[in-house]
């Protein structure tokens, strides 16, 4: 089981209690699709996403990258058992989506810049480490249930 | 994964917006990296003190971005550009190499804090690109 500092909970909590989920989620997810084109693999039925601006304009990329952070905020309000609350979600990874979990740290990675972004000099070393503990907790037990 | 023209010219219209920053970011990534990364923590045992912000860190986060620095000067040929460099890393420092893709990590985050509206998901991916590239041409002469 995780272990969480009081710190760590609190600040996992506060970051996503003030987070605006339209606007980080569809952020995070045009960033990865940019960052990393290789993600794009995963969107054949989006429809355009040739440039940076389509990527970013993508009502479809908007919708996912929301339904994204929803899934994350289950992960939020069951931190003491994030292993078990994402046990679906891994299979339907794995089985249905065909997903490589290794893109999951790519998304991880371009959520806390864009965090990062977003809180500015309240985004310190201590916040950063809680965040991508977190993020790391919810890749691990997302990637759990593939065989 | 090379640099295009574009990446390059992304990368040295960026850097010259903000070197004048180079310490401070050099500063913030390094400290960050030494709290978020504790295992980095154990090239660094020399060092009198490991607090972010302190002198030894403060003064080796602007030696890594000088480093930086000249990498951009020398984006058409990093290999050739960083040779002296990548021995000292090799030879004498004998980083591992994954710890040139955390570093990597905690500059990008640093430069999306204090530079957020100028930091969009192009200047990201060409930034990468680069570092990368650094990463790489650093590791030239480990074996």
């Amino acid at each position: 089981m995780v272990e969480w500092t009081d710190f760590e909970r609190d600040t996992i909590k506060d970051i996503f209690s003030k987070m605006e989920y339209e606007v980080v989620g569809p952020a995070a997810l045009a960033r990865c699709l940019v960052v990393y084109p290789w993600t794009q693999r995963y969107f054949g039925n989006f429809g355009n996403l040739y440039n940076a601006a389509a990527i970013k304009g993508n009502p479809m990329v908007s919708k996912h990258g929301t339904t994204i952070l929803h899934g994350l905020d289950r992960a939020v309000k069951n931190m003491d058992d994030i292993k078990n609350t994402y046990t679906e979600l891994s299979v339907l990874h794995s089985e249905k989506l065909h997903v490589d979990p290794d893109n999951f740290k790519l998304l991880a990675d371009c959520l806390t810049i864009v965090v990062a972004a977003q809180l500015g000099k309240e985004f310190t070393g201590e916040v950063q480490a809680a965040f991508q503990k977190f993020l790391a907790v919810a890749v691990s037990s997302l990637g759990r249930q593939y065989h | 994964m090379s640099l295009s023209a574009k990446d390059k010219d992304t990368v040295t219209a960026f850097w010259s917006q903000v070197s004048g920053k180079a310490e401070d970011i050099g500063n913030d990534a390094l400290s960050r990296m030494l709290v978020v990364y504790p295992q980095t923590k154990t090239y660094f045992s020399h060092w009198k003190t490991l607090t972010p912000g302190s002198e030894p860190v403060r003064k080796h986060g602007m030696t890594v971005m000088t480093g930086v620095g000249v990498a951009v000067s020398k984006i058409d040929d990093l290999t050739a550009g960083l040779l002296n460099l990548s021995e000292l890393h090799a030879f004498t420092l004998r980083v591992d190499p994954a710890n040139f893709k955390i570093l990597s990590h905690n500059i990008l985050v640093v430069m999306a804090i204090m530079f957020p509206k100028e930091f969009t998901p192009e200047v990201h991916v060409s930034m990468d690109k680069f570092l990368a590239a650094v990463a790489r041409a650093l590791s030239e002469k480990y074996r």
